[in-house]
């Protein structure tokens, strides 16, 4: 009788642990699921089925209609095209500049202990303490309101993260790998781009991908810096909130179609990205 | 090809002194050992060498020419590391033809001298392979490939061979000294192993805190070392040292280690740098220099003494077994089947004639 309670016990509590966690597991996905859920089915329901009670939770005649009147009639598309050029050339040129920033301090301590963090610190300044001198800037050097300005502003804004984020990765790199291509002939530029920045690969995937979803998802330096040509797709959404009320099907199909791009990005870098976001803790 | 001479160097690191003033002359194709324990500076000079490190004070010569200040790149030197730094993203081909590429040599050549290199080390199947799919042995011998690939002038060595386990290492150790044979390059070669040493070297150089203690053929710092480190640091097991008095018996002097013990007589005619009779010594006398008496009479300048066994460690074909002479520890190499075991009553012979004998207040060899 001992025993056999001696053996149901912990097996009685490991099947209750097991309860408990896919409890919690399941109410986590609810919560993430369940507002995504309503955002697509929203994007194709009928305008008469936005806020019925009790909510439809499938459209009996789905429709495409939000998704031509957000993408045509309040120019979705462009903010779409725009987003998508602002945000891929913003991530490449601070890849790039973040990985020669974060190779030279790594490697050459550039200036001392403080420049390290004080690019990380950049981060800490509120955007809107900037936003005034940049939008003046921009405004007296024709970039107001261009592509190339967004792209100058989100590139510079997203440098700290990349910086910091590949800063970390070369850290952790054995020294000893570029040490024998310097000895082998090579120039340290040759070093960096031929070892350091293969090896460090998944730390540019991860910072990447961070910098592309900061800058697809940003909202107050598009709405200040750009008006009615390099508008990004965050900026459209104010339309569907106007004064003959709110727009839940275009908003939603907008919405629905912003989520595309970070879905794909995200699938491409998700074996790097794990990698990535640990830090080389697991070395190869 | 080429000699590597350098004077006065000085290096080192925040506040603590790595390399501290080295003059060393290496003759061109020689094989070089530096050794020492760790924190002797010998891996900072071998890495000053290459040009991974920048010295403060002092030249290095590469084959005539001053190359302090000179990227690593122009000093055709070549390096094998502890850890391989085989990079991982690369080949066993891409591994050993980085250096070729880098320098824009036409592909047919590289093929051929890679293929030659592959060929050397046995490792002509792995070309393909990349350095997480080989054995340790296999990545030191890329990383060796990786080295002879491109026939530099000077090829330098940091304790290749300190992660690979005892076996292997054996191995790799011959292939090494086959190696130096077989092209004749200058090699300097790292390592804290004085096995190591003491089988590769043309020459030791033997390095304590930053400067050089001894340097010389194998044997000779093996024979005749100058201070008790040398002594102590040469040899496996341990040289035994002994604490005496040197005094004054007939024409020669002996050494008087206290009442229990005969006085052990050296040979005559040896001068002992000025120390007088009375003089507190050491006396150093290697495991392998005491051994079971044979023979109805020691040789000439042994002293016999009848001792009784403290310990025994067999290792097969020697046995070390331990006594005190005097109250002080001496270990014995004697032959397998010489000693049954601890308890044991046996006669044994110091061979004096191949003591050295130190001051204790200096450490150097009188």
């Amino acid at each position: 009788m001992a025993a056999r309670s001696a053996t149901a016990g912990p097996s009685r509590w490991r099947r209750r642990g097991d309860l408990a966690r896919f409890a919690i597991i399941g109410l986590f996905i609810l919560f993430v699921i369940v507002p995504l859920y309503w955002v697509v089915i929203t994007s194709i329901k009928p305008s008469n089925d936005y806020l019925t009670v009790p909510p439809v939770w499938f459209p009996a005649e789905p429709t495409i209609v939000h998704y031509t009147a957000a993408l045509f009639s309040y120019r979705g598309l462009q903010g779409l095209v725009n987003s998508l050029i602002i945000a891929s050339v913003s991530t490449v040129l601070s890849a790039i500049l973040g990985t020669m920033m974060a190779y030279s301090l790594a490697r050459f301590n550039t200036g001392g202990q403080h420049l390290a963090f004080w690019v990380l610190s950049q981060r800490f300044l509120p955007p809107v303490a900037i936003i005034l001198p940049i939008f003046l800037l921009f405004r007296s050097w024709g970039l107001y309101d261009t592509r190339i300005g967004l792209i100058i502003a989100y590139t510079f804004m997203t440098l700290p993260i990349s910086v910091w984020m590949m800063y970390a990765y070369f850290r952790q790199l054995p020294r000893s790998l570029e040490e024998a291509a310097l000895v082998d002939g090579l120039s340290r530029w040759q070093t960096m781009w031929m070892v350091a920045v293969p090896l460090a690969a998944p730390g540019i995937a991860a910072a990447s991908v961070f910098v592309f979803i900061a800058v697809w998802t940003e909202f107050f330096f598009a709405l200040v810096l750009t008006s009615r040509h390099a508008f990004t797709l965050p900026t459209v959404f104010r339309a569907f909130l106007g004064f003959q009320g709110a727009q839940y099907g275009e908003a939603c199909a907008l919405a629905t179609t912003s989520l595309v791009p970070s879905i794909i990005l995200g699938m491409l870098v998700q074996r790097h990205l794990v990698r990535g976001l640990t830090l080389g803790a697991l070395r190869g | 090809m080429a000699n590597v001479k350098i004077s006065g160097l000085h290096k080192s690191f925040g506040g603590v002194q790595a390399v501290r003033g080295v003059d060393l002359d290496i003759p061109d194709r020689e094989f070089t050992v530096l050794v020492g324990p760790s924190g002797c500076g010998k891996s900072t000079l071998l890495r000053s060498i290459a040009g991974l490190e920048d010295v403060e004070q002092g030249t290095i010569e590469i084959g005539g020419q001053v190359v302090n200040g000179m990227r690593p790149r122009d000093r055709d030197v070549a390096m094998v590391f502890q850890d391989y730094a085989l990079y991982p993203h690369m080949t066993v081909f891409g591994n050993i033809s980085l250096s070729l590429r880098a320098r824009g040599t036409p592909k047919p050549e590289i093929e051929a001298r890679v293929n030659r290199a592959a060929e050397m080390l046995g490792i002509r199947a792995l070309l393909a392979r990349y350095p997480r799919q080989l054995s340790g042995g296999q990545r030191q011998r890329v990383a060796i490939g990786r080295a002879i690939v491109r026939n530099p002038r000077v090829f330098l060595f940091d304790e290749p061979l300190s992660n690979l386990d005892a076996q292997l290492r054996d191995e790799m150790r011959g292939e090494i000294k086959r190696l130096h044979q077989e092209i004749a390059t200058t090699m300097i070669y790292v390592t804290h192993d004085q096995i190591e040493a003491m089988t590769l070297a043309d020459r030791i150089v033997l390095l304590r805190e930053g400067k050089i203690e001894q340097q010389g053929a194998p044997l000779d710092l093996f024979e005749r070392p100058a201070s008790l480190f040398v002594a102590g640091f040469l040899g496996s097991p341990k040289m035994n040292f002994l604490q005496g008095k040197l005094v004054r018996s007939g024409g020669a002097y002996a050494i008087d280690l206290g009442e229990e013990v005969p006085k052990l007589a050296l040979p005559p005619g040896r001068a002992f740098n000025g120390a007088t009779d009375g003089a507190k010594v050491i006396l150093g006398l290697r495991p392998e220099h005491v051994g079971r008496a044979a023979g109805a009479q020691p040789a000439p300048g042994s002293q016999r003494l009848e001792t009784t066994i403290e310990l025994v460690q067999p290792t097969g074909s020697r046995s070390y077994a331990s006594f005190r002479l005097a109250g002080q520890p001496v270990l014995s190499e004697l032959q397998a089947h010489d000693v049954s075991g601890p308890g044991e009553r046996i006669t044994i012979d110091l061979n004096l004639p191949r003591a050295t004998v130190f001051d204790p207040e200096t450490g150097r060899a009188l």
